[in-house]
């Protein structure tokens, strides 16, 4: 229907396929699950968030690549990043307010909820 | 034969992978802000890989260029650097590791018995269609997403000049032991 879809040779990924980028997708997900799971530092807690958001937003890319004539996944992919900016500007400005309450960014040790 | 696709895949898989391990494992923090910047870089160069240029940029900009240098002022500013080796401290591997493999061979198993529909892809610039998108399809959630950058660039000026502010008022004492509730949103 488009007329970008009839241009433009096709890129031999006949050997790299939709699973393996599910696949990376999963590992990359499943690691940011233990760095959001063990970390005690607030910070890196945050990384492992980051990790988790980029295996979505490579998921909805991977889709998008691999069913033709829509954008929508990319469309997501960009509100991901968005959003994970959203996000880490203000999960960092609550972590700075932490620290000068608490002295610490372990979350174990923040645990009053009167600070 | 393997084609080119596939070296360049494994090799952005490899970076991936062993920064996501490095950011998981690593008893650094610092070493694992860094190691973020290859994952970051490293699914920016799939993006690429899979034809969505305009996301690819857009990651390395915000990511690489925002994100990260916004995760290394957390950590310089909020870790001593003199006790950096164990700022990054760790709990419950026993557990979590464990719980972590089930959910990935969950994931793996889901999405091997899921009949993908697969058909060739096609690489195109895609920025046009993306702002089309944008600008028609998606308008509603294009522009609640300006609204919530607002409100988050609003929030964290709030939370970040107040902690300025204490911090300030802290360096005149030796030791701020807590902080001065009554000077919060008080008048400067």
């Amino acid at each position: 229907m488009t007329p970008l879809g009839t241009l433009a040779a096709a890129p031999a990924l006949a050997t790299i396929g939709l699973g393996h980028f599910l696949v990376l997708s999963a590992v990359m997900f499943t690691l940011g699950l233990i760095t959001a799971a063990t970390r005690r530092s607030a910070v890196a807690i945050l990384m492992g968030v980051e990790l988790i958001l980029n295996a979505a937003a490579l998921n909805f890319v991977a889709f998008s690549h691999f069913s033709q004539g829509t954008i929508t996944g990319q469309v997501f992919a960009v509100f991901v990043v968005v959003l994970a900016a959203a996000e880490a500007t203000v999960a960092l400005a609550i972590v700075l307010a932490v620290f000068r309450g608490f002295r610490t960014v372990d979350v174990t040790d923040v645990s009053t909820l009167k600070g | 034969m393997p084609g080119v696709e596939t070296f360049v895949f494994y090799g952005l898989a490899a970076l991936i992978v062993a920064g996501a391990a490095g950011v998981a494992f690593s008893r650094n923090i610092l070493h694992a802000a860094f190691l973020l910047l290859l994952t970051l870089s490293g699914t920016a160069g799939l993006y690429f890989f899979l034809g969505a240029d305009f996301v690819g940029v857009a990651q390395i900009l915000i990511y690489v260029g925002g994100i990260l240098v916004l995760l290394l002022f957390a950590v310089l500013l909020t870790n001593r650097i003199g006790d950096v080796r164990m700022s990054n401290r760790h709990v419950g591997y026993a557990t979590t590791i464990p719980v972590a493999l089930l959910v990935a061979a969950f994931l793996v198993s889901a999405m091997s018995l899921a009949a993908w529909p697969q058909t060739t892809p096609v690489a195109a610039p895609t920025t046009a269609r993306l702002g089309d998108a944008f600008l028609r399809e998606y308008l509603l959630p294009f522009e609640l997403v300006s609204l919530v950058l607002l409100m988050a660039l609003v929030g964290a000026m709030v939370v970040a000049r107040r902690a300025v502010r204490e911090r300030g008022d802290a360096d005149e004492g030796a030791l701020p032991v807590a902080p001065a509730s009554s000077s919060v949103g008080g008048t400067p």
